[in-house]
């Protein structure tokens, strides 16, 4: 019997009080789907709003509301969770040939703060003096003096906090206590390596901030004084708390998604993964350095020269252990015989733009040149190309390899590679043209533009249309497979981890018997690897 | 399959502990910014903490390490087979983890008696960095006070589970795993301790 299969009662209660780890993984799956398309939508009405410049509908300040909503969806309820709280979920176990994570009930605690975060996120914009105002950084001063429901919105993200650590806890308590026999560290999966890590940083980074956001909500509410220069307190403060959490944020963004290319790319090349322990360690060099560069988002708050100049070098540094990723997977390439599947056609269109993403980072971190970029449309575009192009892409390309796997339906390629063309196009030319603006002068956060800069706004709401296109026709391609699709095989792409050798779907024990593992993962060339 | 995933003592230990280490991030963000300004207003941290009363503060300190110290004895005793004595022994832990609660709160309800609360126009006409330092001093003891209170509530249960035979030799590691919590709170109380009362 499958794990999809009606159990007990059936109905809703069997899955939203499921503790399955196959059935968390598709509650949060389905919400964050919602959630992705709502932030997508008000993407794409900010970029209207540039088209015309009229105040019809979308006024100076629903634009501050729509950015701020945007980003705190897209951050908090998409590309955070993102791929540990659903294919972490899902496959974290089964990889290691576990029955389940360690803490069953606890996992299913953290979709349920997570639900609770979500409500009370839509609730601030809907109740209350208005929409939180401030962009998804809620920056002091002004995230204290605006009048706006900024203090719901941030208790919102703090409650998605308090989600993200206990999963961090539980998959790193299921790493280290449910491997099956023979599954020693050094033949676990590299996805299983890339959730290790990110659970490390969820733990350690996620309580800085949940105390930051706190302290807005006291300051709100109270008064304490801790931000304010008018009592001796220092809002630059504010920025290095939100900042020592965030930045490495961005790795509980990337890791996980890196995780995923890395099981992608070695079953389409029909090749073992190349430099198998640089890939594994440098997960955990990324977790380790890259808690120490968060100050690269304040050179231009008045630190000290010497502390620009640390952080900078810092920031070059923490680069080597993601590039060192991209050589790795262009070495498994090599010689392999590719299969140009939709999966590993997303999965090299992540290597692409992750490495615009981060090539375009390491410019920023570039003390002169960061002074010219900060706070402009260049900064849009570089996270941009890194969450969408990178967590966004991978995310997708991780649906389209296990996505059989899940729910037992193959879906049609086609449409997949239409979507692929439409979104590759339309997603450069809309952040390709902010990356420009940026570059010329366009300010971000701003809800008009110059004359000077409309072709290139046209451009990028022009792309905005394509990449929303075939957003669409991936999505209701996945829909239509859901619906209509022909039974999965239990191993579609040829690959070689235990995941493929279940059923699709799989049962809801997962093994019927524990298995027993001999070998290293990806051996698909076994004389080479030797 | 729920059997042997939760006998796993090892796994819910491993689990505590990291939720421990997400605890000192919490209160080590507040450590930070207690440090950074200290070092901007060494004088005025020392002259508001003048206000504050060591002696409750060191009291307080004793009752959290005699708590400390019995539920680690609860936890031995359980282990020992001795379930009452176990029992005992983390129902007077709850209770001097109670008995903080209450010195705290005639503690601050002196302040606020004497118009020192956050936001108060008194804390408010205060040099700068004194005010500052009252809004750290609430804003610390009072995030510790919520834990001590979580755990207050924790250990009832625990000594309840106790007695009824639901925690028992060889099947504790709940009592063990908020032995480890309590101890925490109290690790941070040490650290609170001379940063705001005898900072003077
Ligand atoms: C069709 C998809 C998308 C469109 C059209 C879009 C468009 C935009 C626009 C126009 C802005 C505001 C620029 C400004 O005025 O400063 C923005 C900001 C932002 N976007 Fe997107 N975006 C999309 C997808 C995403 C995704 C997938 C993510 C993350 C995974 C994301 C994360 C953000 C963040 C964090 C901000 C910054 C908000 C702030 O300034 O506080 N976006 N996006
Ligand atoms: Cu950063």
């Amino acid at each position: 019997m499958s794990y999809l299969d009606r159990q007990g009662q059936g109905g809703l209660s069997s899955w939203i009080f499921s503790t399955d780890h196959k059935r968390v993984s598709l509650l949060y799956l389905t919400l964050m789907t919602v959630f992705f398309w709502v932030a997508v939508g008000i993407g794409i009405a900010m970029r209207l709003k540039h088209l015309s410049g009229s105040d019809f509908l979308i006024s100076a300040r629903t634009y501050n509301a729509l950015f701020t909503v945007h980003g705190v969806i897209m951050v908090f309820l998409f590309v955070i969770p993102g791929l540990p709280a659903v294919f972490g979920n899902f496959f974290l176990p089964v990889l290691i040939g576990a029955k389940d994570v360690s803490f069953p009930r606890l996992n299913l605690l953290s979709w349920w703060l997570f639900l609770t975060g979500a409500c009370l996120a839509l609730l601030s914009l809907f109740t209350g003096p208005g929409a939180p105002d401030t962009g998804w950084t809620f920056y002091v001063p002004f995230s204290l003096r605006t009048g706006t429901n900024v203090s719901l919105a941030v208790f919102a993200a703090f409650v998605l906090g308090f989600s993200s650590i206990l999963t961090g806890i539980n998959f790193i308590t299921t790493v280290h206590r449910m491997r099956c026999e023979g599954m020693t560290w050094h033949r676990m999966p590299l996805f299983v390596w890339a959730i290790y890590s990110t659970g490390w940083i969820q733990v350690l980074a996620t309580p800085i901030i949940g105390i930051t956001l706190l302290l807005v909500i006291l300051e709100r509410a109270f008064g304490i004084g801790v931000f304010d220069p008018a009592r001796g307190g220092d809002p630059v403060l504010y920025q290095h708390l939100f900042w020592i959490y965030s930045h490495p944020a961005v790795y509980i963004m990337i890791v996980p998604a890196m995780g995923a290319i890395t099981e992608i790319i070695p079953t389409f090349a029909r090749r073992c993964i190349f430099g198998y322990k640089a890939i594994a360690y440098s997960s955990l060099a990324i977790a380790g350095l890259g808690s120490l560069v968060w100050a690269h988002h304040m050179f231009t708050s008045g630190m000290a020269d010497l502390a620009n100049i640390i952080f900078s070098l810092l920031t070059f540094l923490v680069a080597v252990p993601s590039a060192i990723k991209v050589f790795n997977w262009t070495a498994t390439l090599y010689k392999g015989s590719t299969d140009m599947q939709p999966a590993m056609l997303y999965a090299l269109t992540f290597v692409f733009l992750f490495a615009i993403g981060g090539l375009t980072g390491v410019m920023q971190g570039a003390l002169g040149l960061n002074v010219h970029l900060h706070d402009t449309y260049w900064i849009v575009g570089h996270f941009h190309y890194v969450m969408f192009g990178g967590t966004g892409f991978a995310f997708f390309a991780a649906l389209l390899y296990w996505f059989p796997k899940m729910f037992g339906r193959q879906y049609d390629p086609k449409p997949a590679y239409a979507a692929w063309v439409l979104m590759f196009l339309g997603f450069n030319m809309l952040y390709g043209s902010f990356m420009v603006l940026g570059y010329m002068g366009m300010p971000r956060r701003y809800f008009a533009h110059l004359p000077q800069f409309h072709s290139l706004h046209l451009a990028a709401t022009i792309g905005s249309w394509a990449l929303v296109s075939g957003l669409a026709v991936l999505f209701g391609n996945f829909l239509i497979a859901l619906k209509r699709g022909a039974p999965a095989e239990s191993n579609p792409w040829g690959g070689k981890t235990l995941e493929w050798t279940l059923p699709s779907p799989p049962a809801a024990e997962n093994f019927h018997t524990p298995p027993v593992v001999t070998e290293a993962p990806y051996s698909y060339n076994p004389k080479a690897r030797a | 399959m729920s059997e042997a995933v939760h006998s796993d003592y090892q796994g819910a230990k491993i689990g505590m502990w990291l939720f421990l280490f997400t605890e000192l991030m919490l209160f080590g963000g507040l450590f930070l910014l207690y440090s950074a300004y200290r070092m901007l207003h060494p004088e005025e941290f020392h002259h508001a903490s003048q206000e504050l009363n060591a002696v409750i503060g060191v009291a307080n300190t004793l009752v959290l390490l005699t708590s400390s110290l019995f539920i680690a004895m609860a936890l031995t005793a359980v282990q020992q087979g001795r379930h009452e004595a176990g029992g005992r022994w983390a129902a007077l832990c709850a209770g001097l983890g109670g008995l903080f609660l209450v010195n705290k709160g005639f503690e601050w309800a002196a302040k606020f008696h004497h118009g020192i609360y956050p936001g108060s126009s008194l804390v408010k006409a205060m040099p700068p960095g004194e005010g500052l330092f009252f809004g750290l001093y609430f804003t610390m003891t009072g995030l510790h006070a919520l834990h001590v209170l979580i755990g207050v509530i924790l250990l009832a249960v625990v000594a309840l589970l106790v007695k009824r035979g639901r925690v028992r030799q060889g099947d504790c590691v709940l009592l063990e795993n908020s032995g480890l919590y309590w101890h925490l709170v109290d690790v941070i109380w040490i650290f609170l301790l001379p940063l705001f009362y005898l900072a003077a």
